[in-house]
Parts: structure tokens; sequence; C-alpha cells
């Protein structure tokens, strides 16, 4: 078992348009997360320091935060597997302002989630009001739904992290969403238009930072944002397509099969 | 969908926190793609050994196949030499006819795509990192909006990947010194294989197969047969990255492979029957 330790963290300390790292030391010991050496500093020298977490269990999706530069949850990122030799930089997303030190305002999610065509089921498959779905095409979907919405994936995507096109691009965790929308068997909304118009999806340049950063491993570019692009080129930019129109349309009665 | 200006600071190149040595993977793929292009450029204006055929063997490049036109003795599937139409004052090539279609199918593959923008573009150089340029319009207008071509690279990759497992069926022949046909295997025809099949792997895995054997259906009721082709290209395209580079460093070696067999250089160990 190893000995506790000292480690220096780096706390960023302010709002996202002023303030700045401040160095805290605290005793770490084996098995401590991010979130708990935050809690630790809290109690022991700063405890007008503003961190948001509930669950603890990396259920809830409240402690996003970047530890070294790279978008974690804090707390299921044990602190044996950071290097600790070098103070331990932690700041909020920069994805979205910072309401004070490492809570951020990210309510312009769930605006941009209201704002998504709602699911819209066919008729009932029975007279007793139910539906039959084939497991294997309820399951492509259930991936989507592993979701917690800590927004790391929108932390990370370079399309609003860097160029804060925040009214022309809906970010990767609402593609995801209406992923999980577009492909569920019994869905017929038509909303291919809002994910190209509105939601801007071209925008999007495929370099799977996204993926990369999925505390719930959800493969959000290959089978959420990829398979919504290709199907935005069948409605948009495919001549073919267009010309059989006649096939597309019964194309897409089978897809409401 | 809300428009919010939240005047988040804007971060200067190379901006990041991160403590990894996130600059490799970038450099990496700017090196063995560049060093792909330029190798493949050259072999593809060389115009010359490309088919190597002294032994009994019967070996073709796959940066010249399928051979439209060929030199004098080698496997041409229209004519020999030069094609009439062909402007005069450009230098030909055979690979130059080819070359085009998995170079295309490569340049738009979604991979790549991602791939080449962090190497390149540096757009982002690497995830979480500050950008070099402030502008940014993505596949959202011209001209990477054409990217979306690339379901129609798709088709004619599949169907160079059918002439290059021919090719591998036909290295598989060697011919006697009374110009008999004999089965057997070299390490030629085990480079020609496997590259067909890593090529296959790789343009069979890709997202835009995905989608047209499968994908835009939402629900794959009462089609088994569908069904288990999609569930085949999805399991390929789960490790389309691992594929598309195998199968890039493996075609340039078959290349290789071929042209110093052809020049002399290295002999080809063999089995015949």
């Amino acid at each position: 078992m190893s000995e506790n330790r000292q480690v220096t963290f780096s706390v960023w300390r302010g709002n996202h348009q002023s303030g700045g790292f401040e160095n805290y030391h605290t005793e770490i010991s084996e098995g401590m997360v991010v979130l708990d050496a935050v809690h630790q500093i809290q109690a022991e020298s700063a405890p007008d320091l503003a961190c948001r977490w509930n669950c603890k269990a990396g259920k809830c999706g409240s402690c996003s935060a970047e530890v070294n530069g790279k978008p974690k949850l804090m707390c299921m990122t044990r602190i044996d597997t950071i290097d600790t030799s070098k103070p331990v930089t932690i700041e909020p997303m920069r994805s979205f302002p910072s309401v004070r030190d490492l809570v951020t305002d990210v309510s312009w999610n769930y605006r941009v989630k209201e704002s998504i065509k709602p699911f819209k089921p066919r008729k009932p498959d029975a007279e007793d009001g139910t539906w039959r779905m084939d497991q294997a095409d309820v399951e492509r979907v259930q991936e989507f739904r592993k979701c917690i919405e800590c927004f790391l994936c929108q932390d990370v995507c370079h399309v609003l992290r860097e160029h804060h096109k925040h009214g022309e691009f809906a970010g990767p965790r609402h593609f995801v969403y209406q992923a999980a929308l577009d492909m569920h068997p019994l869905d017929e909304e038509e909303r291919l238009a809002q994910v190209k118009d509105e939601n801007g999806i071209g925008y999007c340049n495929i370099t799977k930072c996204c993926t990369k950063v999925c505390p719930e491993h959800i493969t959000i570019t290959d089978n959420a944002i990829i398979p919504l692009k290709e199907r935005v080129n069948d409605e948009f930019y495919d001549p073919l397509t267009k010309l059989f129109k006649i096939f597309r349309a019964k194309r897409k009665a089978d897809r409401h099969d | 969908m809300p428009d919010e200006n939240f005047h988040l600071p804007q971060r200067g190149f190379g901006n990041t926190q991160r403590t990894d040595k996130w600059w490799i993977q970038p450099l990496v793929v700017f090196c063995v793609l560049s060093g792909f292009g330029v190798y493949a450029t050259w072999a593809a204006f060389q115009g010359e050994h490309y088919f190597s055929h002294a032994n009994g063997e019967h070996y073709l490049s796959p940066f010249y196949s399928p051979l439209l036109y060929g030199e004098a003795g080698s496997p041409y599937w229209i004519g020999e030499g030069v094609p009439g139409w062909w402007p005069s004052f450009l230098p030909f090539s055979p690979a130059m006819l080819i070359l085009i279609g998995p170079g295309l199918m490569r340049f738009t593959c979604y991979y790549y795509r991602g791939a080449y923008y962090k190497a390149f573009w540096m757009d982002p150089v690497s995830c979480g990192v500050g950008e070099p340029r402030k502008g940014y319009r993505g596949e959202n207008s011209f001209p990477l909006i054409m990217q979306n071509v690339h379901r129609y690279v798709f088709y004619p990759a599949a169907a160079f990947v059918m002439v290059l497992l021919y090719d591998g069926y036909k290295s598989l022949w060697f011919l006697d010194d009374q110009g008999v046909s004999h089965f057997g295997i070299g390490v030629g025809s085990v480079v020609l294989i496997m590259n067909a099949l890593l090529l296959g792997g790789y343009t069979f895995g890709c997202h835009c197969a995905r989608h047209q054997i499968g994908g835009y259906l939402n629900s794959l009721r009462g089609r088994p047969i569908r069904s288990k082709c999609y569930g085949c290209v999805s399991a390929l395209n789960s490790r389309h990255m691992y594929w598309a580079w195998v199968s890039l460093v493996w075609v340039g070696l078959t290349d290789l492979y071929v042209r110093l067999l052809s020049m002399g250089y290295i002999t080809d160990l063999r089995i015949t029957f």
C-alpha cells in the first residue's frame, strides 16, 4: 500500500471573464479521486471554492471539469492515474461560461434540447395501444440512452470550445439525442432538416474528441454523428437518391415498419 | 436553436493545460500520410517495374491494377502503351488512371478526414488544444461540403478490391520453362492476397458501406440477410482506423515488393506443386 503524500493542485478561481489558477497543497491517500481532493481543499484551505457535485458515482454528470487539460468527471478520476509530480490543474469546462470557480452554466444545453423535435411514435401496433419492436432494433438506440448529460463531449468539441458556434451548432450531446430519436424503430418524425440547418451537423469535422472523453463510452462519432451525416446526405446531397424519390418513399415506409 | 454569445475568451494556438505529449499523434499521422503520398506519387510516375514475371510469377503492383494500358508483356486490359486520347504534353503512367479511385476513397473517408484535419489543418491539432485560426466553416459549406461525395467513390473502390483479389488469385499460378502453369505459393502471393484482404477490410468496413447495407433503416425486422451483413460491416467498422492504417502501409509495401522483385534486387521464395 502506498503512503500518503502531499500533492499540489492548481485550481481555477474566478469566472470565465476574469480569474486565475491558485495553488493548494493537500495530502493524498490511496484510492482518492480528484473530487475527494477538491473537497479536502474546501475543508482545509478554501471553504469558498465553488464546485458542483452530487452522486460521486459517475452517473449524475455534475462534477465535469478539466483535469490537466482533459475533460473528466472529477468523481471518476483517480489521482493515481494522473501525474502528480507537477501541480495538477483543475479548471471548469471551457465551452460554457464559468459561474464561479469550477461551476459552469450549462443551461444552454437544456434550451437546445427543448428546441429538438420530440419523439413521435407511429400508431400503436395492437388494439391495446402497444407496439412491437425487435430487440436488435432497440439495442441500436440503447447505447445513446446511456448519456448522463455531463457535457464533457460538448466541452471538448472544438466547434463550441474554440469557435463558439453556440448559435449554429448543437454539439455532440444533441446529435446523440437526435440519433436516439431518429433511429428509433417507432419514431416517424422528420427531423433531418433540423439536424442539418438548425443544429449544423456539417460543422462537425469528425475528429472524435467527443468519443474519447465520454465517461459512458458511447461511440458518439461512429454510431451517432456519422450515421446522421449519412442520413442528411441521403436527404439533401445525394442526387441519385433524389432522382429515385419513388423508391425512397418506399424505403421510408420500410423504415417505419 | 438558442443563439447565445457567452463572450468566452479566445485561446491562442497551442494553448492547453494538457500535460501529456498530445503532439505525437498528429505528428505521426502527418509523417505517415506525407511519406505515403510522396512514395505513391513517385511510384505512379515511374511507369515501369510494376509487373514482375521474369521467373514465371504473375505479380502486379496494386498501384497499377487494373492495368488498363500497359507495356508489352504486361497483363493490360485495353491496349499497349499510351492511350491515343492522352494529351501528348502530359507524361503518362498507367497508375494515373487508377490511383484517383483509391485516392479519393481515402481522402473522403470519415476516419482519414478526422485524422488529416488534425494533422494537416490543425483544426484542431489535438483535442482540447488551441487552434491557429479563428474562422471555421467545417463541412457545412464549400469546399469541404464536397466530402459528401464519399458514397460515390465507395463503389469504384469496392470494384478495385475485387480486381485485387483476382490479382491475388493470379499470383498463385507460376509458369515453368515450358510455359506450363503450376499452382504454387510465393512470398509475393501472400503479399498480394494480404493486400486485397486488408483493402477489403478497410473498404467494406467504411461508414458509407455500413449506411448503405442497413444503417439507413430503423428496423431490420424481417431482413435476416441484411441484418447479418449489417452486423459484419459494423464489426469491421468498429476497427476502421486499424484497417485504414494497416491497409495503407501494406499497399505501399506491396508495390515496393513487386518493384524490387521486378528490378532484380530481391528473389521471391516460393513453393510450386
